[in-house]
């Protein structure tokens, strides 16, 4: 994530002034500031940090307790534990006393060091910190090792730390309290010793645990929505009916006779209604008339796009190759094998609905939320208010869940907080609720994906030659990273792909289709239907040629050198049981795939209950590389496959002339209690670097249980969800 | 209107309009923010409460319907709750937003059924969504907590 190119800000008449240009300058890359880094660009503004000596990702009280700075929020995934045991790890530190804060804004320290800019995201917080905080971790370790040679006038190399106790085979020993100022004195080794993994005695164990669950679980944690502030307002937006409409006229006169609302005005997404409390702020809404200009929305119907994307995908219109090797002028003459695979719209539908805190007054403000991509929505309300992107402070709060969502490249939440905000001025605090219906309706989606496959079967049942065919929408449009060729996102997962590595003539295309509605990244993003498509495609040509589907990936993966593939295949299959039997009316289903670079496989059994699938027992088995919390990446795995087969099972926005069908819970579906799986999760014993473990699991659950199916029913899947409204 | 609402064993004089869903008071008025907000449809249980030991939606009962009713929230649980216990032992809770209303509704299931099976927790808590898909560690926890309070 590179924010150094063109961004599309939401100016709404502000006359530019100097600051706007610098601003400009610097989201559309002009040369004004020749010399400066795109760090220093995106840093404009920003406060000079005052952290203490153990530099920006650590803070040591005078009790000794260790505070560990996460440049990251923590939003479900564990990473705040993650990231603190890395430091502890290397520091010595005594875990049980060890604490995690969340840092503030500034691209130029927190920048996550896979993306370019300050953000959460790609399963990547524990991957791009691994090395910054073991130095970290390892530094400070040194100070006090350093310190306590000096105090007690021993060579350094004879001194030890354990659990926050620094010791002398001679006997003396200290505390971290007790060296704390003549460490902090003491400056920090350029390049620590970092330990040798084998020597870990935190990492990969089973004390590495979650910090916040006690306040998780007694109402205590701090969430935007719940945050109050004196002199507070609330607002509400009535947002289009219909996406890319716009606000014609207006009548607020029923609106402001409500109790309790303040102020009603227009601003870009819509109509704002501010009041003193959310209740009145609703009521305000609700008795609000909006009349919409709707020449420009998206009018269409569900049914309609994917007849577009059927026909763009024949077509190849404007298509662009993603993988095309071998001879493909011959390759596919004959007989072929075709497929061809439709995927709807999905919500994140995070359970806490998207909602913000704005303060401003003329140059200064601050956010304070559940904030995912921190430079985008700095630069993103920069924009929007003609304010240096480093100048905008935020506190970054606990979000209930976002799955992607709250990293939206426009900010257009955070910017309709911001401009609200503005409005009502003086520094007053501003919180924004949407509803759940404005969560769901609001856009931001999972695109709408067509595949289209077409697969010439060599005479020993193995593909020779795949043509390969993607139509969707880009995630990554109008997002300020830099623009490839095509938008890999979109075809993550079959780019890459041992099977196409292991077919000799591969013609591998993506066209993207455009709308007025927006998408967006949703947990796995590409592998969501790439995954599907590549492992369903697998099982259904095995079964063409009679071959057990676990012995055909075997094949695959060895032609491809996909070790790691093979080695999760091999765990999950020993794991589960394959080939065991099981009660009639059940059926094992297997899928393997690669994701922000972990591999995953998962063994689902299936049977049908009431005319649905419905999922008992997943044996899930992961590489995700050293795993830091064993009990968090099975948490991930839990999690991520009760996500993907909610969605697989249920997951649908669908249009009627342009308009959401689905507002709510109520008509959008998701896996509840009495439909989730029990999960089994192994983890493949590693060495490497950590890879991610919040999106892996994801993609994998629903072509395992297409292929269970595919034994149970006899019949393949073309669509999802497997169950139709 | 002016309305007298019992909660966690205190009454407490709240001015808001008849129609207020109860959540809103509690969390707007009386800044007791442990109950979330997460569909206003009784459809997730992220809202969850007792009412007289009911597990009741906060987000669709107007405060006119209170008067003279127990109403316990997550704040009343107190924090060292066998089920809080469970959670923590477990660390069931991922984003945790919907965590007070999994526990309301744990609590109130516990206290009618002392030892549930995985139907009757099944049963139990399928009003209340969990997003990040800590179904079966809310699972074990029940269990885990049904065990301590029957020892």
């Amino acid at each position: 994530m590179n924010i150094q190119t063109k961004l599309s800000g939401d100016r709404t008449g502000l006359a530019p002034t100097r600051r706007d240009l610098v601003v400009g300058a610097l989201v559309t890359g002009s040369a004004l500031l020749v010399g400066c880094s795109p760090m220093d660009l995106l840093n404009l503004g920003a406060k000079k940090l005052d952290f203490g000596a153990f530099g920006p990702f650590i803070k040591i009280g005078a009790d000794g307790a260790v505070t560990v700075i996460s440049k990251h929020i923590e939003f479900g995934q564990g990473t705040h534990a993650g990231l603190a045991a890395i430091v502890a790890e290397e520091l010595d530190a005594d875990w049980s006393t060890v604490k995690v804060e969340q840092s503030a804004a500034n691209v130029k320290v927190y920048g996550n060091l896979l993306m370019g800019a300050q953000g959460t995201g790609g399963s990547t917080a524990i991957a791009n910190s691994w090395m910054q905080l073991r130095k970290a971790g390892a530094g400070a370790r040194a100070m006090f090792v350093n310190a306590a040679s000096a105090k007690w006038a021993v060579p350094a190399a004879e001194v030890s730390v354990k659990s926050g106790v620094v010791s002398h085979p001679s006997g003396k020993s200290a505390t971290f309290a007790d060296l704390l100022a003549d460490a902090g004195k003491i400056t920090p080794p350029a390049e620590p010793v970092l330990k040798d993994p084998k020597t870990f005695t935190l990492i990969g164990t089973q004390a590495v645990r979650r910090k916040d669950s006690q306040v998780k679980s007694d109402g205590t944690a701090v969430y935007t929505q719940d945050i109050h502030m004196p002199d507070m307002l609330t607002a509400m937006v009535a947002h289009a009916p219909l996406f890319g409409a716009k606000v014609k006229s207006f009548d607020d006169s029923e609106a402001l006779k409500v109790k309790g609302v303040v102020q009603v005005f227009k601003i870009s997404s819509g109509v704002a209604v501010v009041a003193q409390n959310t209740w009145a702020a609703k009521k305000g809404r609700d008795a609000l008339q909006v009349t919409w200009d709707d020449a420009k929305a998206e009018k269409r119907s569900t049914a309609a796009i994917v007849e577009e994307y059927k026909k763009i995908s024949a077509a190849r219109e404007g298509s662009k190759p993603f993988d095309v090797h071998g001879d493909v002028a011959t390759g596919f003459s004959g007989d072929l094998t075709n497929f061809g695979f439709d995927f709807p719209y999905l919500s994140h539908a995070s359970m806490e609905p998207l909602n913000c805190v704005a303060q401003v007054d003329g140059q200064k403000v601050k956010l304070t939320y559940g904030c995912q991509g921190t430079t985008m929505d700095q630069t993103a309300v920069g924009m929007a208010l003609g304010v240096l992107p480093g100048a905008i402070e935020i506190e970054t709060l606990f979000a209930g869940g976002s799955f992607g969502r709250r990293a939206s490249p426009s900010a257009e939440y955070v910017v309709e907080c911001a401009l609200i905000a503005k409005k009502i001025g003086g520094f007053r605090p501003v919180k924004l609720v949407w509803d759940r219906e404005d969560d769901m309706t609001g856009g931001r989606y999972r695109p709408m994906v067509r595949h289209d496959v077409a697969i010439k079967v060599g005479a020993d049942g193995y593909p020779a030659a795949w043509r390969h065919t993607v139509v969707t929408q880009s995630v990554m449009k109008g997002v300020p990273m830099p623009q490839g060729k095509f938008d890999a996102s979109a075809v993550e997962g079959a780019l890459g792909s041992p099977y196409l590595k292991a077919t000799p003539v591969v013609d591998g295309h993506v066209a993207l289709a455009d709308s007025p509605v927006p998408v967006l990244w949703w947990r796995s993003v590409g592998a969501t239907h790439t995954a599907f498509v590549m492992e369903h495609v697998i099982d259904q040509l095995a079964a063409k040629a009679k071959i057990d589907p676990v012995d055909y990936r075997r094949a695959l993966y060895k032609k491809a050198g996909a070790d790691r593939h093979l080695a999760v295949l091999e765990l999950a299959i020993e794991k589960s049981g394959w080939g065991s039997a099981l009660p009639a009316g059940t059926a094992r289903g297997i899928a393997v795939h690669e994701s922000f670079g972990s591999v995953v496989a998962q063994v689902a059994e299936v049977t049908m209950k009431d005319g649905e699938p419905c999922v008992g027992r997943v044996v899930c088995a992961v590489d995700c590389g050293i795993a830091i919390s064993p009990d968090q990446v099975a948490a991930q795995m839990e999690g991520g496959i009760v996500y993907g087969l909610s969605a697989a099972l249920f997951g649908a926005i669908t249009l009627k002339d342009g308009t959401v069908e689905q507002r709510n819970f109520d008509g959008y579906r998701v896996l509840r209690h009495n439909e989730a799986p029990t999960v089994e999760t192994y983890i493949v014993a590693s060495g490497a670097n950590p890879t991610g473990a919040g999106e892996p699991g994801t993609p994998v659950i629903a072509p395992a249980v297409a292929n269970a199916l595919l034994v149970l029913t006899g019949k393949a899947t073309a669509s999802l969800p497997f169950v139709k409204a | 209107m002016s309305i007298a609402l019992e909660i966690n064993g205190e009454t407490l004089q709240v001015e808001a309009e008849a129609d207020t869903p109860l959540l809103w008071v509690l969390r707007d008025e009386l800044k007791m923010t442990g109950s979330k907000f997460g569909c206003g449809i009784a459809q997730c249980g992220a809202c969850t409460v007792h009412a007289d030991g009911q597990p009741i939606r906060s987000c669709s009962t107007p405060i006119e319907a209170l008067a003279g009713v127990k109403i316990t929230t997550i704040e009343g649980l107190g924090g060292e709750h066998a089920l809080q216990a469970a959670w923590v032992k477990h660390d069931v809770p991922q984003c945790g937003y919907c965590q007070s209303g999994q526990i309301m509704a744990a609590a109130a299931l516990l206290a009618k059924t002392p030892r549930p099976t995985d139907a009757d927790i099944a049963a139990a808590m399928t009003g209340n969504v969990c997003r990040c898909g800590a179904y079966q560690r809310i699972r074990a926890a029940i269990k885990d907590a049904a065990a301590t309070m029957s020892a």
